[in-house]
Parts: structure tokens; C-alpha cells; sequence
């Protein structure tokens, strides 16, 4: 016989006796978790606002007011049909003489040259391609509001807001500023730059079209290559692959694509694609063979999973009619499995949107003004765009760094919530 | 002709074929009453026409694509040779690459060695030869293999069977991508590493302290040791993706448990999702916020402190990384943990422990397996983890543990070893492959075990 | 002729009876003298779904009450609001009075912790903890820390073990997994585990529903000997078990409870028609 230990009256006290210590821990034990997501929400909260409140701006751009006059004798032009007066013109002489007639009393080299500084070194060809627009308004004035210079913009910008940022202006532009504004000559407007133009050195010009076309050539070649290889091969695996260990191998290889780094897809692409089979550097083909590759394993596996949760009772029923394997799976399996097939390419191609690394690695940081046409023009890609501008020294760029990651980040949103929404509205129960 | 255009055109033979294999098929299936009468349905016997027309001269024209620079580059290599030039095998890139731009006429023809232009044209002549040759070859081959099918076409001619062989076979081989990928990241890691090895030996670069390798960059010193040990790099990315999951496993495995074990419906319906966005920003603009926002928060306050925070301190780069990989641990933490059976819970609940007491003693241990995979697999993302690291962490190797101080990471030394223009055979470059195949074969080797054991919890409650 | 004929009006009636269900009162001996739990008037909803319709029923000190009727009766639901092992469902909702020793086990402030150390489970399906044996036992008396010493625990351990019917059979490999015993020694290291904290009562789900017969049978023997320290209160599917093991059975119908009575009545003669037409076999 074994003593009796524990009996139900000294354990009861036992057990209130811990009953505070043990509620207060399961209470923090709680608050850590309340913590975690706090913290996980907050970081959510904290990128966003801070996205938005930098890149906000970028949206707006400061203009000046300036009474132009397309004078012949100034630009150097008399004939607009002539291409080898329109390459010699001094285009951007039209807005230094409008600066100077604005404020006649500047005089001296160096002040003269902050007075040019007030207004962006295009503005001449914005004016020019005015002029083409209209060859009637050779030779006369107007009013016309001209791109202001990029320090121009971000101190305009912040004094707006009451923290004026003046340390790359002289005082003189400071106090013109504040001319321009009392006589109502400065403004700001919507900054359709932004998304007219490619990249350019000069913030005020700069703009996020030649990214966008670049990412949209690219992801149109990875979509058109990877989400047909992508659905044959998860076919195959489910459909018709015998248990062997060829395609246990295949899986394996999959499952470890998925994790793999994806500069490492970089490597790959420079090593095979650029330097063994030549393709040239920089273009949406090249891009779009990496990107293939690593959206590659994403598609497989949601395809698979969206197979594999169609039924078997359809699929007997299919062959039960005499229908042979492949009528099987093209006209009963397929269809079924489409909208999560098509679910998982969006992810699949959100990801790709997403990417930069790989892309480093194949020459698609080069500083491209040209809006790309196709998909063997250089190009770069959003995301590159924004690690470029985030690397640029101006400070006007870190507006439009986040401005351009607002737009990614939007079209990454439409995305994932029209996955979301794809699965929801074509999801079905068995 | 460009080799799209010639895609095009077989492509559109491919479906032209296809239109009169099927015609005929139903030509022949009408005077015998139906197509009930014939072996196969009509697009089948198209089907049959359309890929014996395309397939062989698209599988010629993929070989042809393989085989015909590296054939053309040794003719003309060969015809330098026999003209008296001495050529070694490391000027040989270096040669081609000028005779390219110069047929390509990137370079000007003016002032060259009279050798090099004429070997430049004779490349150009020679790829012209492999244009014309390939058309003509792809021509001959897409009527043969329609005249091949268009004669089997017949009432008993088994057009189905033979169509869904060749179509399988069609699918493993997209099946196999996968393996070829793999392949081309072994094979073009290896063997950059393994011309990077033959100047710089292995335990210097695997064990040596100090890592410069601009130095290269001069004649006399090419390949000079000591200036590519990668330990620094290394130790940094430990440093940082160390930080990283100093955040990111409490964090997530926390968020898990509570929105697994705690949280109500709505709760959960909110916060799920929202944590997730997480995992859909890209990571550039992770770099950027790490870059702009962070890193300069933290040294402004580590100088409030009277700490010197380096403005591209590892804290920065790794928080923010840590930020990045939250939603990455919590999903995977959370599949494991409602893996785990309700009837663990109950069995715990109705013995009296409390919830807390409950997942720590009962539901951690028995989602553990899980949970160490997912931090593997985890672990890897970080340590690949590139665009974050490249704007927020340093460039310069330095030897530290300090997570306040600058550090480079090997991800970040590829990209600038690779970026912008340099020779694609100096060590310098090299170097960077010989560190791509470290980063393939840790994380490879961190994701095969991970998944491995992830699998192996799968199948024990499945 | 005759036989089939009194079977299929037999069933005529227990339709009926199955329409006026709704007014049930209990018939037999709900109430005892000294009870160890009393319920009053208990109903549980699953949202609006109403599983359990005014229960009231006690359960003696060191009785065994056997808890019987035909699948979704709502015995199962009755027997987690006991220990409230309800509450881990979001939608589930219990009205009414469940007392035990006079206290109200739905009073705010009482903690379930305390309550589910004094109310033990155990389940249809063995859960043991993948852990070792041991750990399995030790578990409830580490949490509860009702062992001062490891000497303690090893004591309690052993005599839980013991009282478990366990003992003989694992004491060799107390440090290997729980989850590698046999169905019925996983079942009864379950038994095990919750006597571990020496509770005053202890709730049986259909413990032996995923057992062979032998492994049944010592579980039927055993819960014989622990009826003599512990009040038990099991839900079972099989008749025949109710009859071996329990001292009174409660039959419930459709969420209601049909009649109590002490077991040898309900069946040999039991008072209520649905009772007798569940207990001969003519439904469930």
C-alpha cells in the first residue's frame, strides 16, 4: 500500500493558493500577445503614414507665372518646319528672358544665375513643345505657367506647410519667392509629369512612365511564359506524374525554388541568359526570363492546390464516360481549377511586381530617360526606379521616391485584393 | 531573320496545319458517314499535323540557339590563330568581346587592328550563313513533318493516342523546368566560383578577415590575397539577420498564438489580413523606410543617449527585416499551431491549466517541430534578403558584433560587385558568384531541412 | 404476426411521444439526499440552436450516474457544461443553475481553473500529451503545484498510475512517449492524468467508445473501484455499459432529460415509454 499523498482538501487550498500568481501571468501572457500584433499593426500603420506624408507632395509641383515672349531672335528660330534650327535653338533663352523682365532690377553674373535657378532647366522645351503645338504664337506673348526648379518646389513646398527647408537657396531666391507668391505667380498644380515622362536627373522632370511601361512589359512576358509552364507542369504533377522518384524529385525541386534568395535568380539570369545565350542586357526580356523562373515554383503550387481540390468524383465521372485522361482534364478538371489557378498567377505576378533584386543583377538600373516601347528596349522597372530615386542625393527625389512607391504599392493592392476578391467570387464548395 | 519572327511564323504554319489536318480528317470521315466513323475526332488528326509541323523545327531552333555563338565565336578564334595571333585563354573573352562590338559596330572599325576587322566581319558573315541556314533548315523541316502526318491521315490512323504521348511528354518537360532551373543555378554559381577559386584559394576566402575587393581592381595586385576573405561579410549577415529574428520570432510566434488561441472571430478577421500586408510590400520600400526613416530615427536617438549609432547601423537594416519576416513566421506559426488537435486543449483545459499554461506546456510542444521549420525557413529569407540591406546596411566589411555599428552583408557585396559596367572575368566580379554559391548552398541546405521537418509534422496529424 | 404488429405501434407511440415531447417533465428520481452537484432548469444553446431544454437533475457523493440516449441527444453537451469545458466554444451560451458543494459553478466570480481541478475529464478519444508518460501525469500537479519535492511527484505519479490500473504495465518506461501506448492504455493514463489532481468529480465521455472490448472491460473495472473515492458521471453509447458500471441512469431525448432512475429500474422496468423504446432497441 502507497500512503496518500494528496488529498482533495490540502490540494484545493494548494490550488487557490496559486490561483493569483497563475491568473496573473495567464493576464500578461495575453498582453504579449496583444503586444505582437500591436506591434505588427503599428509597423503596418507607421510604413504606411510615413509613405504617405513623405510622397503626398510629389502629387503637386510648384509652378511659376512668367510672361513669355517667343522672340525669333531670342531662340534663334524663324521657320518651326526647319529640324536644323529646332536642334541649334536656345530654347531655354525664352524663360531667362521672361525671369528678367519679372525682376528687372537683378543684375550681376552670379545673381542673374539664381534668378535662371527659379525655374527647371526644361522648362525651355516645355515651351517648345508649346510653340510646335501651336507655330502661331511665334512671335507674341502670353502667360504661361512654367516648371519651377526642384529646390524651388521643395521650399515652396515647405513653407506652405510653415517649416521653411531654404538651405540649398540663396537669400535673393528666397525673397523672389515670396515676390511671386504675394503677386500670385507661384503656385502649385497637379504634377502630371510624374506620370507623363520617364526618368531624368532633374526632379521636377522626372517621372515614373518609363518604370511602369518597363514593369508592365516585363510581367506580360513572365505572366505569358510562366503561367502557361506553370499550369502544364502542375498538371502533369497531379494528373499524370507515376509515384517515382523523378518526381519526387521535381517536387523537391519546386518546394527549394520557393525559398531560394531571389538574387540568386539574378546570378543566374546574368550568367546564362546574358553571358551564355547573349540576350541583351536590360531589356523587359531578360527580366521577364527571370522573373519566369522565380514566379515559376508560386504558380505550381497554388495550380497544384487548386487541382487537387477538384474532386475525384468529377474526374471518375469524366472517364466513366469514355472521355480519354486529356479530355478529362481540359474539359472537366481545368475549368474547375481555373479561378485558383488564375488567383495564384496574380499573386504570382504580384511578387514579380514586387521584385528588384534579381533585376539589379541584369542591368536594369540603367539610368533610362526613353519610355520603353517593347520588350527589347532598356528598360527598368518600378521598383528599380524607386530604389534609384531612393539612392539620389536630392532631396526632391525622396518625395517622389515615395510618390512612385504609393503607385506601386496601389497597383500591388488592386492586385491582391482582386485575388482575394477572384477566390471569394469563384470559390466553390464541394 | 530574327528568331522571333521565325517563332511567329512557325507558330502560325503550326496552326494553319492544324486547320487543314482537320479539314482532310473530315473530308474523309464524310463519304463514310460521320465523323463516328473515323479512329479519332477531327482535331485530333489536326493536332497530329500541327505538331509534327511545329515541334521539329522549334526544337532545331532551340538548339541552333545553344550551339551557333559558341560555334561561330571558335571559327573565328581560329581564323585569329591561323592569322599569327597568340591567343591564351584569358584574353580570349576579352578579344571576343571587342570583335562582337565591333561587328555589332558598337566600336568604331578606325584605329583597330586590321586582324580584328577582318575577324569582325567575318563573323558578321558567318552569323549571316547561320540566319539563312536556320531558316532554310526550319523550312525543310516544317513542310517534311507536314507532308509526314498529312500521308498517315486515314479512317484508322490512331491520331488521339499519338497526340496525348507527345502531349505529356510535352507537359513532364514543363514539369522539368523546375529541375533545369536548379541546374542553371548550380552550374552557373559553380563555375564562375570555380575560375574564382583558381586565383584566390578557397580557405582565403572562406576564412580570411579582411574583405577590399576594390584593390583588385589594379593590375599588379589581381587576385592579391587577403583582400577577399569573406568572413566580415559573413559575420555581418549573421549580425543582421540575427537582429531581424530577434524581432520577428517573438513577434510573430506571438501574434499566432494569440489570434490562434485568444482572439475573437472579428479580431481575427481583422488583424489576420492586416498582418499580412506585411508580407505583400515590396521589399525595396522596406529598404527605403529602413534607409530614410529608421536608421536616421535611431541615430538621432542613440545620440539623445549619448550613443554613436552609425546612420547605417545593422539595428536598422535588421528591424526592419525583422518587420518584414513578422507575417512570414506568424502564418507559418499559425498553420502549425491549429494543426495541433483540439483534443490537446481540452485534454490540458479540463485538467485545470489555464489557456497561457496550456499553449506554453502543451500546444509550443507539440507545434514545435512546425515552428522550427517555419524559423528555418525564415532564417533563410533573411540571410538571401537583399534590397533592405543594399539601401540601409553599409558597404564597408567590417569585423563586429555591434548591432549599432555598419555592416555589409554578402547579398549586399553581389550587388555591388555586379552593378554597373566591369569585366566579366576579373575577381572582382568572380568574387561575387563564389559568394552566390555560399548564400545557394546555406539557404538550400536550411530550406531542405526545414521543409523536411515541416513535412514530417504535416503527416503526424494529418 | 402479433409481434410485428406491437413493434410498428410501438413506434406509432414513440412518435407521438416524440411530438408532445416538448412539455417533458423528468420522471423518476431526479433529486437525492446530500447531493454532490445539483442542476436546476439547465439550457444550452449553440447560438440559436437550443441543444439542452431544462435540465434539472443531481448527482450523489461517490455515485456513478450513467448518462444514455440515442446520438445528438445533447448527454455529451450536458456532461462539458459540468466541468465548463463548454466555454471553449465561441457560440455556446449555458442558462440555468449548475452547483457543486452549493457553489455556482456559473457564478463570475469563480475560476474555471479552480473548478476544472475539482471536476475532472475525460475524453471519448484519448489525448494523451505528446510527452512521456510520466510528464503525462505530472502535468496536472506541475500546473496546479501540488508537489513540493520531486519525491511528491513521483509519489503522486505512481499512485495515480496505480489507481489507473496502470502501473504494472508502464512502470518500466515511465520516461517514453505517452502517445506510443496501446488505445486502451492511452485511455486509461487519460484516467490517469486527471485522478493526478485527486478531483472530487470526474466526467467520462464515452471513454471507451474508441476501445476494444478488453481494454472496455478494464476500463469498466476500474471505473468500478474509483467510484469508491470519486463521484463519476459518464456519458455512454453502449447500454449494456451503463447497466455494468453505474448505480443510476439518466436517459435524454432530443435535448431533454427523459427520466433518472437508479439503473436496475430503467432496465428492468423503466417508467417513461421513450425510455423503454430506447432501451429495447426500437430506435437510436
Amino acid at each position: 500500500m502507497t500512503k496518500p499523498v494528496s488529498t482533495p482538501v490540502n490540494n484545493l487550498e494548494k490550488i487557490r493558493k496559486s490561483l493569483g500568481r497563475r491568473n496573473r501571468s495567464e493576464r500578461l501572457f495575453r498582453w504579449y500577445g496583444r503586444l505582437a500584433i500591436f506591434i505588427g499593426l503599428a509597423a503596418v500603420t507607421v510604413l504606411f503614414t510615413d509613405i504617405v506624408s513623405k510622397g503626398h507632395g510629389a502629387f503637386r509641383i510648384a509652378y511659376l507665372q512668367l510672361d513669355v515672349e517667343y522672340n525669333q531672335d531670342l531662340i534663334g528660330v524663324d521657320n518651326l518646319s526647319d529640324p536644323k534650327q529646332l536642334i541649334l535653338a536656345n530654347w531655354q533663352a525664352v524663360p531667362k528672358q521672361a525671369l528678367r523682365e519679372q525682376f528687372p532690377d537683378v543684375s550681376g553674373r552670379s545673381d542673374k544665375r539664381k534668378l535662371y535657378g527659379l525655374v527647371s532647366n526644361g522648362a525651355g522645351f516645355d515651351l517648345k513643345d508649346r510653340l510646335l503645338a501651336n507655330p502661331l504664337l511665334l512671335g507674341t506673348q502670353e502667360k504661361v505657367w512654367i516648371l519651377a526648379d526642384d529646390d524651388i518646389d521643395t521650399y515652396y513646398k515647405s513653407w506652405l506647410d510653415g517649416e521653411p527647408y531654404a538651405a540649398r537657396l540663396s537669400d535673393k531666391q528666397v525673397k523672389w519667392i515670396g515676390e511671386l507668391h504675394d503677386q500670385g505667380k507661384i503656385r502649385l498644380q497637379f504634377n502630371s509629369n510624374l506620370f507623363t515622362r520617364g526618368d531624368s536627373r532633374e526632379p521636377e522632370q522626372a517621372g515614373i512612365r518609363g518604370a511602369v511601361m518597363g514593369s508592365l512589359f516585363t510581367l506580360l512576358l513572365t505572366l505569358m511564359l510562366s503561367f502557361p509552364i506553370g499550369v502544364a507542369a502542375a498538371i502533369y504533377l497531379e494528373e499524370f506524374a507515376p509515384k517515382n522518384r523523378w518526381t519526387d524529385f521535381i517536387e523537391v525541386n519546386i518546394n527549394n525554388l520557393a525559398a531560394v534568395p531571389s538574387i540568386i535568380f539574378g546570378l543566374l539570369g546574368l550568367a546564362i541568359f546574358i553571358n551564355f545565350f547573349h540576350v541583351p542586357r536590360s531589356v523587359p526580356i531578360v527580366g521577364g526570363l527571370v522573373l519566369t523562373l522565380m514566379t515559376l515554383p508560386t504558380i505550381i503550387i497554388t495550380s497544384r492546390a487548386s487541382i487537387k481540390s477538384v474532386p475525384p468524383s468529377i474526374r471518375e465521372a469524366a472517364l466513366g464516360m469514355g472521355a480519354s485522361k486529356y479530355q478529362m482534364v481540359l474539359h472537366h478538371v481545368l475549368p474547375l481549377a481555373l479561378p485558383g489557378m488564375l488567383t495564384g498567377a496574380i499573386i504570382g505576378m504580384a511578387q514579380a511586381l514586387g521584385e528588384s533584386a534579381p533585376l539589379l543583377m541584369i542591368g536594369m538600373i540603367a539610368f533610362i530617360v526613353d519610355i520603353p516601347g517593347g520588350f527589347s528596349d532598356p528598360a527598368t522597372v518600378l521598383p528599380v526606379q524607386i530604389f534609384l530615386w531612393a539612392d539620389s542625393p536630392e532631396r526632391a527625389f525622396i518625395e517622389k521616391t515615395s510618390a512612385a512607391i504609393m503607385v506601386l504599392l496601389s497597383f500591388l493592392i488592386v492586385m491582391n485584393t482582386s485575388a482575394v476578391w477572384l477566390r471569394k467570387r469563384l470559390e466553390r464548395r464541394w | 531573320m530574327q528568331a522571333t519572327n521565325i517563332l511567329i511564323l512557325i507558330l502560325g504554319l503550326g496552326i494553319f496545319a492544324f486547320y487543314l489536318g482537320r479539314g482532310r480528317s473530315l473530308a474523309l470521315a464524310k463519304p463514310l458517314g460521320g465523323i463516328r466513323h473515323i479512329h479519332s475526332l477531327p482535331s485530333y488528326y489536326g493536332a497530329h499535323v500541327a505538331l509534327w509541323c511545329a515541334l521539329p523545327s522549334l526544337l532545331l531552333l532551340g538548339l541552333w540557339m545553344i550551339f551557333d555563338d559558341p560555334l561561330i565565336n571558335s571559327i573565328v578564334l581560329k581564323s585569329l590563330a591561323t592569322g599569327g595571333m597568340a591567343i591564351d585563354a584569358s584574353s580570349e573573352s576579352l578579344l571576343l568581346n571587342k570583335i562582337t562590338n565591333l561587328a555589332d559596330g558598337v566600336l568604331p572599325r578606325k584605329g583597330e587592328e586590321p586582324a580584328l576587322v577582318v575577324a569582325a566581319d567575318l563573323m558578321l558573315r558567318l552569323q549571316e550563313i547561320s540566319r539563312w541556314s536556320l531558316t532554310a533548315l526550319m523550312m525543310t523541316l516544317t513542310l517534311m513533318g507536314f507532308g509526314w502526318s498529312w500521308s498517315r491521315i486515314s479512317s484508322t490512323f490512331r491520331a488521339r493516342p499519338q497526340v496525348e504521348k507527345v502531349m505529356e511528354k510535352l507537359l513532364l518537360s514543363c514539369a522539368c523546368v523546375a529541375i533545369f532551373t536548379t541546374l542553371g543555378i548550380v552550374l552557373s554559381v559553380l563555375f564562375e566560383s570555380i575560375q574564382f577559386f583558381r586565383s584566390v584559394p578557397v580557405d582565403d576566402f572562406v576564412f580570411g578577415l579582411d574583405w577590399s575587393p576594390q584593390t583588385a581592381i589594379r593590375e599588379d595586385q589581381v587576385g592579391s590575397s587577403g583582400s577577399f576573405g569573406a568572413v566580415p561579410l559573413f559575420v555581418g549577415t549573421l549580425l543582421i539577420s540575427a537582429v531581424a529574428m530577434c524581432i520577428a520570432v517573438p513577434v510573430g510566434l506571438m501574434s499566432a498564438i494569440y489570434l490562434a488561441e485568444y482572439a475573437s472571430k472579428s479580431v481575427r478577421s481583422f488583424a489576420k489580413p492586416a498582418l499580412e500586408v506585411l508580407a505583400g510590400i515590396p521589399t525595396v520600400v522596406y529598404g527605403f523606410f529602413a534607409a530614410l526613416t529608421v536608421a536616421p530615427f535611431l541615430r538621432d536617438l542613440g545620440a539623445s543617449f549619448g550613443l554613436s549609432v552609425s546612420s547605417e547601423s545593422a539595428l536598422a537594416a535588421g528591424g526592419v527585416m525583422g518587420v518584414m519576416i513578422i507575417p512570414f513566421i506568424s502564418s507559418l506559426a499559425d498553420d502549425v499551431i491549429t494543426a495541433v488537435p483540439q483534443s490537446m486543449r481540452d485534454g490540458s483545459l479540463a485538467m485545470g491549466a489555464t489557456k497561457s499554461e496550456t499553449v506554453r506546456n502543451v500546444i509550443i510542444p507539440a507545434a514545435l517541430p512546425g515552428i522550427v521549420g517555419g524559423i528555418m525557413l525564415a532564417v533563410s529569407r533573411a540571410i538571401g534578403e537583399t534590397m533592405i540591406v543594399v539601401m540601409a546596411a553599409g558597404m564597408a566589411a567590417k569585423l563586429t558584433a555591434n548591432p549599432l555599428d555598419s555592416v555589409t552583408t554578402v547579398t549586399v557585396q553581389i550587388v555591388t560587385l555586379l552593378t554597373g559596367d566591369q569585366e566579366f572575368d576579373s575577381p572582382k566580379t568572380l568574387a561575387a558568384f563564389a559568394l552566390g554559391l555560399m548564400l545557394f548552398v546555406v539557404t538550400l541546405m536550411l530550406n531542405i531541412f526545414a521543409l523536411q521537418i515541416v513535412k514530417k509534422y504535416r503527416e503526424q496529424y494529418d | 404476426m402479433n409481434a410485428i404488429n406491437s413493434v410498428t405501434g410501438a413506434k406509432a407511440d414513440v412518435k407521438q411521444n416524440l411530438e408532445v415531447a416538448d412539455n417533458q417533465v423528468t420522471v423518476g428520481s431526479c433529486f437525492t439526499e446530500a447531493p454532490k452537484m445539483t442542476m436546476r432548469n439547465v439550457n444550452v444553446f449553440y447560438d440559436d440552436k437550443q441543444a439542452i431544454h431544462d435540465v434539472s437533475v443531481d448527482i450523489a457523493k461517490h455515485e456513478v450516474i450513467a448518462m444514455i440516449g440515442p446520438s445528438g441527444c445533447g448527454k455529451s453537451t450536458f456532461l462539458r457544461s459540468l466541468n465548463r469545458m463548454n466555454d471553449t466554444v465561441e457560440s455556446c451560451r449555458v442558462e440555468g443553475e449548475i452547483c457543486m458543494d452549493g457553489e455556482n459553478l456559473y457564478a463570475p466570480k469563480l475560476d474555471v481553473v479552480e473548478l476544472r481541478a475539482r471536476v475532472g475529464m475525460v475524453f471519448q478519444k484519448p489525448n494523451p500529451f505528446p510527452k512521456s508518460i510520466y510528464d503525462n501525469v505530472a502535468y496536472g500537479p506541475k500546473i496546479h503545484g501540488l508537489a513540493d519535492t520531486r519525491v511528491d511527484l513521483d509519489e503522486i505519479v505512481e499512485n495515480s498510475l496505480r489507481k489507473a490500473s496502470l502501473w504494472e504495465e508502464v512502470k518500466e518506461r515511465l520516461h517514453q512517449s505517452g502517445t506510443g501506448l496501446s488505445g486502451g492504455q492511452q485511455q486509461r493514463l487519460c484516467i490517469a492524468r486527471a485522478i493526478a489532481v485527486s478531483p472530487e468529480v470526474i466526467l467520462m465521455d464515452e471513454p471507451c467508445s474508441a476501445l476494444d472490448p478488453i481494454a472496455t472491460a478494464k476500463i469498466e473495472e476500474l471505473i468500478e473501484e474509483l467510484s469508491q473515492n470519486f463521484t463519476i458521471a459518464i456519458v455512454t453509447h453502449s447500454m449494456q455499459q451503463a447497466a455494468r458500471v453505474s448505480h443510476r441512469t439518466a436517459y435524454f431525448h432530443l435535448g431533454r432529460l427523459i427520466e433518472v432512475n437508479p439503473t436496475e429500474q430503467v432496465f428492468t422496468m423503466p417508467e417513461h415509454e421513450l425510455t423503454e423504446a430506447y432501451i429495447t432497441g426500437r430506435f437510436g
